[in-house]
């Protein structure tokens, strides 16, 4: 009888949990694909399908950016550059640390709800350091490619692992280090491995079971059009990886990555025709993987001039014609605007100093002009700009990005043989430096004194008028920068850099409105989010993640 | 213990330096080199493996991994050459320095070249004697009214009492006689003028964007923010002229400053 008068109570509570069981917000497709419409989420790695990284909250504007401070941050418990993207979902923020953790964080408190570590197989290789640049999320899972080239899924309340499945063989040096893209009920990523004769390809997965769906080559094999760009054998360790996060036009179902460079990197003379789709924009069918369409920037390229930039999507009115564009600035010195629906040239123009072409065609193609041996290569070996993910703002309509000036590279080829799994280079290559033995740029920092100076490169943050292809303003540092832009509805620009100061810019004048030195080298963008009523700011800059709001 | 650690790396990397010097002074002195002797063969054969295997990561002067600059031989637990070949074949810090397979010849070549400064051709720079060197150093020279050793002399050029573990010969010669070919970017003289009207001259120690740390001419540290600048003016030309010393001279000045290893 006692039993029974506590029953209604019982069910009533086994109910409650079910409710709250049920609540748990999840991300269904239709949630990313307007993604800017809460802008109070940062939902992709990218920010969207678009790829922007623009967000429409303006909480923090002009007038109050200098009342921006510390909320909280958290600390990396691994050595080495932290160039992971946060997602931010309803509150909760995933974020990745290197090799491949992921952590659910509070985005308000900065505490960690949950920790999940896969340890990669000990013959993992890349070349650049051990990074991983972010998760992706669908439905109620988190997703992470690997080092050791899996994909894993996981339970974003609990980060329990759901499936664990092989995109590449490590063995042969590929990995993961993008951020998932989730598009309808997929998950898609790209494979790094361009130093170890790799032979790239975009895959797709079933978001639900892990299954493959399918594999689109980067390197067209035997049969396939432009398998003729490469000669004998040279199609089997070309490269052409794909490593950095691609967008999406839900309208035209298309997928965009950039591809990276042909392999072995520095001879160019080794692996004769144009290579592709190295150093290409490339257009995927959403559902099946077919290639729509390309865009080569860099034909045969003895430069390492990866055009894995993020493919930024804008619907513009492009000297008086509504176009859907790309607007790319890539690591070969050009900035080039592409229609979207056809790869079509549309814009293209140097941004810094380029020598190694001396120009580009009607159709877009570079005009070759290669330095004579132990003569310096503009821009050098880490390109104008590369991986670092740009903004753009459809309130300016300006493109922003972080450029490399005055900095140049004297490459040197010979002869690589293609062993599995081992490096495949084909040569090596010096920074431009003004005295012997002088320090130079690295791919990271890690010495807080700069003593290779302004004078081996610097960076330039430049703000790109699609219209025109040109500068509208730039804004000069010291250091080189490989930090990413984002842009809010207040028209605000917040980047870093290697020095570690974490910048606002006006975005329509590139007028300084504050900054903080946070210490350590941004290598990545910072994302904006608003909880309860709040937007925030977060940004890594070395070994912490720090987040900002307006005081009170 | 750390102090300890870190003398026995300043130790091995001179007898590194001091290998290479007697090498290329071509004297007989392999019983004492001990395992820090190298064939030329060896040292150009690990440059190219080295360029191939380890200089994505490492970079081309082999400093681009924290803490560890190979060129001069500094690691962060490397002490033996036995202890540099484990490293390469099992690999490091977690992973982040992946285990090699190697051939033999291969591998003790990566460690020659390491082990030879990164120089493949091992530039014949001739070596004098140490004590007349000191002497000019100190005395006609004119080395010492700007450069400081062991405590002793002016902080406003660079202290040299590590330059024998920093510098190679080549390099310590260039900079004798072709001074504005060598002088690092960041040692340039600078001159500033601030909006009070003050005159800063002085030797840059850091810059970045907004501000530059220096010490000026009376050995005070500085650090200035740009924004209160109304000049700042950085010269191409070193405050050295190229040395009057004759080759004899130059050859026991450089012997003298390999001898400088810090305390």
């Amino acid at each position: 009888m006692k039993f029974l008068n506590k029953l209604p109570l019982f069910l009533f509570a086994v109910s409650g949990l079910l409710a709250t069981h049920s609540s748990v917000a999840q991300v269904p497709y239709e949630r990313i694909l307007n993604a800017a419409d809460e802008p109070e989420n940062w939902l992709t790695y990218n920010g969207g399908y678009s790829a922007q990284r623009y967000s429409a909250l303006g909480q923090i504007n002009s007038d109050n950016v200098n009342t921006l401070e510390l909320e909280w941050v958290l600390q990396n418990q691994v050595f080495g550059a932290w160039q992971s993207n946060p997602i931010i979902v309803d509150g909760v923020m995933y974020v990745t640390e290197r090799p491949n953790s992921v952590m659910a964080v509070d985005a308000v408190t900065g505490r960690v709800f949950w920790k999940y570590r896969h340890v990669p197989a000990e013959n993992s290789l890349v070349c650049c350091g051990a990074n991983n640049r972010g998760v992706a999320v669908l439905n109620d899972k988190v997703y992470m490619g690997t080092l050791d080239a899996r994909l894993v899924a996981l339970d974003r309340v609990n980060g329990e692992v759901l499936w664990n499945v092989e995109v590449g063989n490590v063995d042969l040096a590929y990995s993961v280090t993008m951020a998932p893209l989730a598009v309808k009920d997929k998950i898609i990523v790209g494979v790094g491995g361009g130093e170890f004769g790799i032979r790239g390809y975009v895959t797709a997965f079933d978001a639900e079971s892990g299954d493959q769906v399918w594999k689109t080559y980067t390197i067209p094999g035997p049969g396939e059009p432009n398998h003729d760009s490469w000669q004998g054998d040279d199609w089997e360790h070309g490269g052409a990886p794909v490593w950095i996060t691609g967008s999406f036009d839900p309208e035209l179902n298309l997928t965009y990555w950039g591809v990276g460079n042909p392999g072995p990197d520095w001879n160019a003379g080794q692996r004769p025709g144009d290579n592709l789709y190295s150093d290409s924009a490339i257009a995927l069918d959403a559902d099946t993987g077919e290639l729509k369409w390309y865009f080569q920037f860099t034909p045969n390229d003895a430069y390492d001039y990866d055009s894995v930039q993020v493919p930024v999507l804008a619907d513009i009115d492009f000297r008086g014609t509504p176009t859907k564009v790309i607007m790319w600035a890539n690591r070969n010195g050009y900035f080039y605007v592409l229609d979207r629906v056809t790869g079509k040239f549309l814009e293209g123009k140097p941004y810094v100093t380029v020598n190694w072409s001396s120009g580009l065609d009607e159709n877009g193609r570079p005009i070759p002009t290669p330095q004579p041996e132990g003569m310096p290569t503009f821009p050098g070996n880490q390109g104008g700009t590369n991986w670092y993910p740009p903004s753009y703002s459809p309130r300016t309509g300006y493109f922003y990005f972080s450029a490399w000036k005055d900095y140049a590279t004297i490459y040197r080829a010979e002869e690589s043989e293609y062993i599995p799994g081992r490096a495949f280079l084909g040569g090596g290559f010096s920074v431009l430096a003004p005295a012997p033995g002088a320090p130079t740029i690295g791919i990271g920092r890690t010495n807080p004194i700069n003593n290779w100076t302004n004078e081996v490169g610097h960076a330039s943050l430049k703000a790109m008028d699609p219209q025109t292809g040109e500068a509208v303003w730039s804004y000069d540092q010291f250091d080189v920068s490989d930090s990413g832009m984002l842009t809010t509805g207040s028209d605000l620009l917040f980047t870093g850099g290697r020095e570690g100061y974490f910048h606002a810019i006006d975005a329509h004048t590139g007028e300084l409105l504050w900054n903080v030195n946070l210490g350590g080298q941004i290598v990545m963008a910072p994302v904006t989010f608003m909880v309860d009523g709040v937007q925030y700011v977060s940004v890594i800059s070395g070994n912490s993640l720090s987040t900002f709001a307006l005081r009170n | 213990m750390n102090s300890f650690i870190s003398s026995i790396k300043k130790i091995t990397a001179c007898m590194a330096l001091l290998a290479s010097v007697i090498l290329l002074t071509q004297q007989s002195l392999a019983q004492e080199v001990g395992d820090h002797q190298y064939t030329s063969d060896a040292i150009q054969a690990g440059s190219r493996v080295y360029t191939q295997q380890c200089a994505l990561c490492h970079g081309p002067q082999g400093a681009l991994v924290d803490g560890v600059d190979l060129r001069r031989g500094q690691f962060r637990t490397v002490q033996s050459d036995d202890d540099l070949r484990n490293v390469i074949t099992t690999g490091a810090a977690e992973g982040q320095m992946p285990a090699f397979s190697l051939r033999a010849e291969e591998l003790n070549g990566i460690v020659a070249f390491i082990r030879a400064g990164f120089d493949p051709d091992g530039v014949a720079v001739r070596i004098g004697d140490p004590v007349r060197g000191r002497e000019l150093f100190n005395g006609r020279g004119d080395c010492a009214s700007c450069h400081r050793v062991n405590g002793a002399g002016p902080r406003t050029a660079p202290d040299l009492s590590s330059i024998g573990v920093v510098r190679t010969p080549a390099s310590l010669q260039r900079n004798m006689l072709d001074p504005a070919t060598a002088l690092l970017p960041i040692n340039r003289p600078i001159r500033m003028v601030t909006r009070n009207e003050e005159t800063i001259v002085g030797r840059r120690l850091n810059e970045d964007t907004y501000t530059v740390q220096v010490i000026d001419s009376q050995e005070r540290l500085r650090s200035i923010k740009k924004s209160d600048l109304v000049s700042y003016e950085i010269s191409d030309a070193p405050s050295k002229q190229p040395t009057t010393l004759n080759s004899d001279e130059v050859a026991d000045v450089i012997g003298y400053l390999l001898t400088l290893r810090g305390l």
